[in-house]
């Protein structure tokens, strides 16, 4: 069952990084999108993910509460250690998530109040997953350190480094990315296709940035990233799987291809995930020193595992045919009625 | 204010915040069932309005339920973990359960707030109903969570250690029943005595008559049965907190002194340095009885507890009593709505009867939020009854002080917000609503 458990877990994360990724892109391109284009954006982006929005960020709670239930030690070492930079995301969820339904619902649209949601839903869309990111960074950079003494040492230096930082960057560009190539496939005039493929080559180019400042971060923080990720076959094999998958995505768009230029950007998203991913299996902490908190050894009672994989297996039965039927009935049943 | 009382006045104001909506999530889903329905039935285009209209109003709420709810999710670790790095394991199945179902709520909210037009039209109806029911049963799964912190249970506590953990054993603690029906009737009481409030007002202002009295008349039936019953799931909700807890009993009813004929205390201060009441009425043998079923029997009071384990007296009785009189006049509210519907049908547009429940519109969430606080505070200064004290769960890290303050002014924002969406709503319903 802890299989299963850890299994669900990484799907999670994975799932929330692609749906839940795609939501703040979509914030994201709002954002960088110049004010002539902004309603038109807006307007595309909410039939995209009005309906579907509530349940994509419903893969963060799933993956918490795995978190929560069967591996409560290492829950509770990240939620003592990157208390700050989780509260910061948290305060990005509540800002987005408000702002996103109150400017569809609120019964009078003016001007005013609808800039004021704007602002908010487009500086968050950012801010959140840049701290998720440094979050996922901090995690493995070897910052956290459970023998600190001051106050800076052991609740700001442990997620206020370069490498965190950087990985907040490379996941700021990745959502955007996925979320234009996207709204590719939304958009139904060709004006507003152009304009998404041109944000996604942008944004394309930034996740490349980002991706070397990674590296270099790396470096600088004497963690040895290229090593971990060029170093197994494994990662090695993702890694250029998600360089090949790069390229059929552009050679799709160009082409035309909508949909299936989705399924290359979201393999190779998982490709990311899985690189690094699979390097630090079964480990979900690195520690100063070197000390590491991994799934394997940290988790709940057998128990627990046992009651909670039953639990999610169960629960998978109801929610993903509900899932696939709701997906399905928004983008195909769409298209055909449009 | 020190970092300890910080970290406990956030996750009060927290909770005492998502309580809201998520009582207003789990009802609201079944009112607009209801008026779908006869949107269906009677295709009077009124229902079909009003089900939109409190549709808005929902998603409204959804939004602001999930995101307060994401928040307690992660600050449960942040501000108690050492108790979840315990308690996680023990007492997390009801919220992975809880989990699949805000899942499937979520998923059949999509259907349902953009269906319209779009799905055959009892499908669309049929998600109207998911929605409620999953809400429902989350509500009954947390508070089964919250249960076990009342009554622990599925676990053996051996030097310090948490062994032989069995987390269905957890989840239907001794407690589990009284407080999810407990509490799922208050989401009824509180729900439909506000939105019950809300259009008795506009029928009462003569705006729009005949959108406002159907949408009051579907929210007032529930109200006013789930007020009806809900002093009695109070006793069992008492019976069973005598049994688990004697020093939030005690201190609920401010008894000072173990006693047989224990007498039921109304009102009153406590005075905990000379340990009596002032200025209370006490009615002789009456808290034996409702507590044990008989006149005689000896109740326990706060002298046979250490102080050391006592909860604070004051504001546990005080909280009591706000609850159980906003009770008893929603139940006084439920039984003459009653007698109006039976045998006085021209009470129905009365003004006295309308001011009735437009007075009445707050009550059901302040004894929700007084509830919650005999609950809580009445548990202190335990997190978990009688094996991890609250002091010990705490986080090391300092400056919880600001973070309190950072989300009293989120919360208290997004309150304002809230409630400036709604009056929005309410002014836009002649335009949107009345043809
Ligand atoms: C509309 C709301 C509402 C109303 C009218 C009442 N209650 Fe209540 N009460 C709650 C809403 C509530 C609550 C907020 O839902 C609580 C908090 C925890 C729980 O399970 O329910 C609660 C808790 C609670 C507890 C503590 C249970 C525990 O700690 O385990 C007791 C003893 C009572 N109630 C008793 C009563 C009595 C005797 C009432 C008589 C009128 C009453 N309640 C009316
Ligand atoms: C939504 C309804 C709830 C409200 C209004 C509420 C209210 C409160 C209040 C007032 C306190 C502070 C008590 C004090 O410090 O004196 C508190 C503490 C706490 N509550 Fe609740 N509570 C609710 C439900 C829950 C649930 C469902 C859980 C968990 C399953 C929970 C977990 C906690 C924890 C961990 C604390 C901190 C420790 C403590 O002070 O005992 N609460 N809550
Ligand atoms: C007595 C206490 C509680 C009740 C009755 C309750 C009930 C609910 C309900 C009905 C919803 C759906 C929101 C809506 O429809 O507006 C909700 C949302 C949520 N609640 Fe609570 N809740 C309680 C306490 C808690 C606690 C203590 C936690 C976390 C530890 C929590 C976590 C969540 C989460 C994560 C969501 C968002 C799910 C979504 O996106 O739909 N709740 N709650």
């Amino acid at each position: 069952m802890l299989t299963v458990v850890i299994l669900f877990l990484f799907f999670a994360i994975v799932l929330y990084f692609l749906l839940g990724g795609a939501d703040f892109g979509a914030g994201i391109i709002e954002f960088f999108t110049s004010d002539g284009n902004k309603h038109r954006t807006r307007k595309t982006m909410y039939q995209a993910i009005g309906p579907i929005w509530e349940a994509n960020h419903m893969w963060l709670i799933i993956a918490v509460v795995i978190l929560f239930v069967g591996f409560p030690v290492i829950y509770s070492q990240l939620s003592i250690y990157l208390h700050i930079p989780l509260l910061i995301m948290l305060m990005g969820v509540i800002a987005r998530g408000t702002a996103f339904s109150f400017r569809n619902y609120d019964a009078i649209k003016d001007e005013k109040t609808q800039a004021l949601y704007n602002h908010i839903f487009t500086y968050s869309s950012v801010i959140t997953p840049l701290f998720l990111g440094i979050i996922a960074g901090s995690a493995i950079s070897g910052q956290i350190d459970p023998g600190a003494n001051t106050f800076a040492s052991a609740y700001i230096f442990s997620w206020f480094n370069w490498f965190s930082i950087s990985v907040g960057f490379f996941t700021v560009s990745l959502c955007g990315f996925l979320a234009a190539i996207y709204l590719i496939g939304e958009a139904t005039e060709p004006n507003d296709v152009q304009r998404f493929i041109n944000k996604a080559k942008a944004l394309n180019l930034a996740a490349f940035i980002c991706g070397g400042l990674v590296f270099i971060a790396a470096e600088v923080e004497n963690i040895h990233l290229a090593q971990w990720i060029f170093g197994n076959v494994i990662s090695l094999t993702a890694v250029i799987a998600a360089s090949i998958s790069l390229v059929l995505l552009w050679i799709t768009i160009s082409l035309g291809k909508k949909m299936i230029a989705r399924v290359f950007a979201a393999f190779q998203v998982t490709m990311i995930l899985l690189s690094v991913g699979y390097r630090h299996f079964p480990n979900f902490i690195i520690l100063k020193g070197g000390q590491k908190m991994s799934l394997l050894t940290d988790h709940a009672p057998v128990k627990t595992i046992d009651d909670l994989g039953i639990a999610l297996l169960i629960g998978s039965l109801f929610i993903l045919p509900a899932l696939f039927y709701l997906y399905y009935s928004f983008k195909e049943k769409n298209k055909d009625a449009v | 204010m020190n970092d300890f009382i910080a970290a406990r006045s956030q996750m009060a104001l927290s909770l005492g915040f998502h309580i809201i909506y998520s009582c207003i999530g789990m009802v609201m889903p079944v009112f607009m069932a209801i008026s779908h329905y006869k949107y269906i039935k009677t295709r009077n285009p009124v229902y079909k309005n009003i089900t939109q209209a409190w549709s808005k109003g929902v998603a409204i709420f959804f939004a602001t339920g999930a995101v307060s709810g994401t928040m307690l999710s992660f600050e449960l670790g942040l501000l108690w973990p050492e108790f979840m790095k315990h308690a996680g394991p023990i007492f997390g199945m009801p919220f992975s359960l809880e989990g699949v179902a805000f899942f499937i709520e979520a998923i059949a909210l999509g259907f349902f707030l953009y269906g319209w037009n779009r799905f055959n039209q009892w499908f669309h109806w049929f998600t109207g109903i998911v929605v409620g029911v999953s809400g429902i049963l989350s509500g009954i799964l947390v508070v089964a969570a919250n249960a076990w912190m009342n009554s622990p249970s599925g676990f053996d506590y051996v030097n310090g250690q948490y062994l032989n953990i069995d987390p269905m054993k957890a989840m239907f603690n001794q407690a589990w029943f009284s407080e999810a029906l407990h509490m799922t009737l208050a989401a009824f009481v509180a729900t439909g005595f506000a939105v019950a409030g809300i259009h008795a007002l506009m029928v009462y202002k003569k705006r729009n008559v005949g959108f406002h009295s159907k949408a009051f008349k579907i929210a007032v039936f529930f109200a006013a049965v789930a007020a009806i019953l809900q002093p009695f799931s109070g006793d069992i909700a008492a019976k069973s907190a005598a049994k688990r807890q004697p020093a939030k009993s005690a201190a609920m009813e401010a008894l000072f002194h173990t006693q047989s004929y224990a007498p039921l205390v109304i009102g009153g201060i406590p005075d905990t340095v000379n340990k009596r009441n002032k200025f209370s009425i006490e009615i002789p043998g009456l808290l034996s009885f409702l507590e044990h079923d008989n006149f005689k029997q000896e109740v326990k009071g706060l002298d046979a507890i250490p102080v050391k384990d006592q909860p604070p007296v004051a504001i546990t009785h005080y909280a009591f009593q706000i609850m159980v009189i906003a009770g008893m006049i929603m139940m006084l509210a439920g039984v003459l709505y009653f007698i109006a519907l039976w045998k006085k049908k021209s009470w129905l547009f009365k003004d006295w009867f309308l001011k009735l429940f437009i007075i009445s519109t707050p009550l059901g969430f302040i004894a929700v939020e007084a509830g919650w606080t005999v609950t809580e505070v009445g548990r202190q200064p335990w997190i978990i009854q009688g094996i991890m004290r609250t002091g010990e769960a705490v986080t090391p890290m300092p400056g919880i002080v600001y973070t309190f303050y950072l989300f009293s002014f989120v919360y208290f924002t997004l309150s304002l917000a809230v409630i400036f969406l709604l009056w929005r709503q309410i002014k836009m319903v002649p335009q949107l609503y009345d043809r």
